[in-house]
């Protein structure tokens, strides 16, 4: 057995793991470890701001599947890694952390750049560690890795004092695990699966609900021949676009606050829910007490925990997606649902999602419409959060699953850039666009530095609106329009990008949309476009805040039209 | 309502941590907490008294089983449990409260473990109920201090005997 010291041993540990890129950004603590690095055949990015590493390791992670990790050193360090587990954890996404850490010796000392990481990071991670003593590092990485990509996945994150780092010990790195407290559940009940296979045929009204948890599990597949064995619309939540392709003629898109009017209208009216990977967020349910009321409410989740937690559950089945689908589907017989699926057709034509064009100036539903068109099935659309996060959501057509980055669950702005480094790292031969706000961009854009330093190819487009939209639209609709703090003044971020030696274009003519999407995308290199959108658009259709989902706020035309009257007088 | 849990974790560093954080970041109310070594060393095993109701308690139960170093819970049934809670007063007690204090100790099987010249000491045990009674007995003299361990709780042995005989 060879003898290693810990900064050794982890990285031996992480080639252990088939892990080929990590995200990082060095200090004090963990100079033992980025010296190792130094030789070893692991990528490292060097991001510019650790939430940067946090939300790259996220993107990694969402678009291939596989583990994302990232490193950054103690203290501030440590902190600034929060807010990107938080949100890998919000939206069950598998990553590693590393921080450095001070010597044991000085443990609770105050000393220099140390914090406690783990207390911070107990509600945001799905497990963590400190390691004290360097014998405990190899198995720590094992579980670690484990832990974050078995069951349902999550972020862990591993705290390693400096002293661990440099001490030595044999090296081994475990077959196994040995975890008597964590025994997920893969395979679902199969009589309970009988029980759901007997409501589905028997409904007259059944709606699939489709969420991340079907992209999580590689179910895409299956849920799709379910849903065409079937004839069973699906819904999906904002994490599973891309599980059911949205251009097939059962596909109702997305449901909930800025779902559409049919999904909503669907899922109050259906009969079954067969609710797959989800977990009833209030996003998407609205008010809970109207949410469905006719329907009897099948849930398939590989987390007990989401079972009855938000919505009352009448055939609950605890398991990974893919495994309960694949006994499910036999059982499931081809029914016509001719009724069903024709009011569906009606709800779709009479209430499609619709936005007023403009000649004179660039609507962001036009432009993402355009950007769908343009591109081909080897696409990632990264987002903020806000509005250009649910435009995005509803114009785009997502036909394969990894193919649409948000952060849903914590909705954090600044995500969408990192994320998309980590995205295109991780998928070097697909196109990778960043649609962003002109707020979400300016929390994060200090990683242009890395795209540009790594030639990363994202397409980042700032969809220009010169506020907080999001913010604005609520202040505009529920708060008399009185828009306090959400007015920016922004950069010129076409100087900007060209700053950090980045391409950059802007538009702010209709008649350009076209022209300027075709260069950004067929440019071979990092490009920014930034696009001057009108401040008053506003996503539509919309739920407000604790009303029923079927309670949708439509495309505001009076206000226009009283605007033109008052024009013409 | 009131739900008793016995939990077996891992003795390890931090886990009182999650444990706690967890009932507070899920709004659960604790209405005691008690931890202390088991039979085995790698493992310690916590009382936990829950209010709330069936709901709540089964996303108790379950988000607790989220964590990793949650190896076992078991709900204590009321009936077929044995609990005790166990408290040590201070009561303000001069000479000539002496003989009443230690009646009223006696009576509930209480053992005085420390005099002074106006105070008694006295360690009693029981289920929750009588500890409360004797503690509102004590206000009579005047307490000083209380301090209590919370509910430690183990079901009965013959309690499963017949369950798995049946």
């Amino acid at each position: 057995m060879p003898i290693h010291s810990g900064a050794r041993i982890f990285v031996e540990s992480l080639l252990r793991e088939k892990v080929e890129v990590v995200f990082g950004y060095p200090g004090g603590k963990v100079i033992p470890l980025y010296d190792e690095l130094y030789d070893a055949p692991i990528k490292h990015i060097l991001v510019r701001h650790e939430q940067g590493a946090a939300h790259a390791a996220d993107g990694y992670a969402r678009s291939t599947g596989k583990v994302g990790v990232c490193i950054a050193t103690s203290g501030p360090g440590a902190t600034n890694l929060v807010t990107g587990l938080a949100t890998a954890y919000m939206d069950s996404v598998p990553v590693v952390a590393f921080t450095g850490q001070a010597p044991t010796s000085l443990i609770g000392t105050d000393s220099f750049q140390e914090i406690d990481i783990r207390g911070i990071t107990l509600p945001v991670t799905k497990h963590n560690y400190m390691v004290t003593n360097v014998k405990d590092l190899a198995k720590t990485i094992k579980e670690a890795f484990y832990i974050a990509r078995t069951g349902r996945p999550g972020p862990v994150l591993v705290d390693l004092p400096v002293d661990v780092l440099k001490s030595h010990a044999d090296f081994m790195y475990p077959q196994s695990v040995h975890l008597p407290g964590y025994q997920p559940t893969y395979e679902g009940n199969y009589m309970q699966i009988k029980l759901a296979a007997e409501a589905i045929n028997t409904s007259q009204r059944p709606v699939i609900f489709a969420g991340g948890g079907v992209i999580n599990s590689n179910a895409s597949e299956e849920l799709t021949n379910m849903a065409i064995k079937g004839r069973i619309p699906v819904v999906t939540s904002l994490m599973g676009l891309g599980a059911f392709p949205e251009d097939h003629e059962l596909s109702l898109k997305m449901l909930g606050m800025h779902g559409t009017m049919y999904a909503n209208y669907a899922i109050s009216e259906a009969d079954l829910i067969i609710g797959i990977g989800v977990r009833f967020d209030d996003r998407v349910t609205g008010k809970l007490e109207t949410f469905a009321p006719y329907a009897k409410i099948i849930h398939i989740d590989i987390d007990p925990a989401e079972v009855n937690k938000n919505v009352k559950v009448d055939i609950p089945i605890v398991g990974n997606a893919k495994n309960v689908l694949d006994k499910l589907i036999p059982l499931i017989k081809a029914i016509e649902r001719k009724e069903w699926l024709e009011k569906i057709k009606e709800w779709k034509r009479r209430f499609p999602l619709n936005y007023e064009y403009d000649d004179n100036s660039i609507k962001p539903q036009y432009l993402i419409e355009k950007l769908d068109e343009l591109t081909d099935e080897n696409t990632v659309i990264v987002t903020e959060v806000g509005q250009n996060q649910m435009w995005a959501a509803q114009y785009f057509h997502f036909s394969k699953p990894r193919s649409f980055i948000t952060s849903g669950g914590l909705g954090t702005m600044g995500y969408g850039l990192p994320a998309s480094m980590g995205v295109q790292v991780g998928n070097p031969d697909k196109t990778v666009i960043n649609i962003s706000g002109d707020g979400s961009f300016q929390m994060n854009l200090q990683e242009l530095a890395t795209i540009s330093s790594n030639r990363l190819p994202v397409k980042i487009i700032i969809l220009n609106n010169g506020t907080l939209g999001m913010v604005r639209q609520w202040q505009e609709l529920f708060f008399d329009e009185r828009y306090s703090a959400t007015i920016l003044e922004n950069p010129n971020f076409v100087k900007l990008a060209q700053a950090y030696g980045i391409k950059s274009l802007r538009i702010d003519q209709t008649n350009d949309v076209e022209m300027a999407l075709k260069e950004v995308l067929n440019y071979d290199g990092p490009v920014l476009l930034d696009v001057i959108i009108p401040q008053d658009e506003n996503v539509f259709p919309m739920v407000p805040e604790g009303a029923s989902i079927n309670e949708m706020l439509e495309l505001k035309k009076k206000k226009r039209e009283k605007e033109k009257q008052g024009e013409v007088a | 309502m009131r739900h008793i849990l016995s939990v077996t974790v891992n003795n390890q560093p931090a886990v009182l941590a999650r444990i706690s954080g967890l009932f507070s970041r899920r709004n659960f109310n604790i209405l005691s907490l008690n931890v202390g070594e088991t039979e085995l060393p790698e493992y310690s095993r916590m009382t936990i008294v829950v209010e709330g109701n069936t709901d709540t308690l089964e996303q108790v139960k379950k988000q607790l089983y989220k964590l990793i170093d949650v190896i076992k819970i078991t709900e204590l049934n009321q009936s077929n449990m044995i609990e005790r809670d166990m408290a040590i007063i201070k009561v303000n007690c001069g000479k000539n409260q002496r003989s009443q204090v230690i009646q009223v100790v006696d009576v509930f099987r209480g053992k005085v473990v420390d005099f002074s010249l106006d105070t008694i000491t006295v360690e009693i045990t029981g289920d929750e109920n009588k500890i409360n009674a004797f503690i509102e007995i004590m206000k009579d003299f005047g307490i000083k201090e209380v301090v209590r361990t919370g509910i430690v709780a183990i079901d009965r042995e013959m309690n499963n005997n017949v369950l798995t005989n049946s």
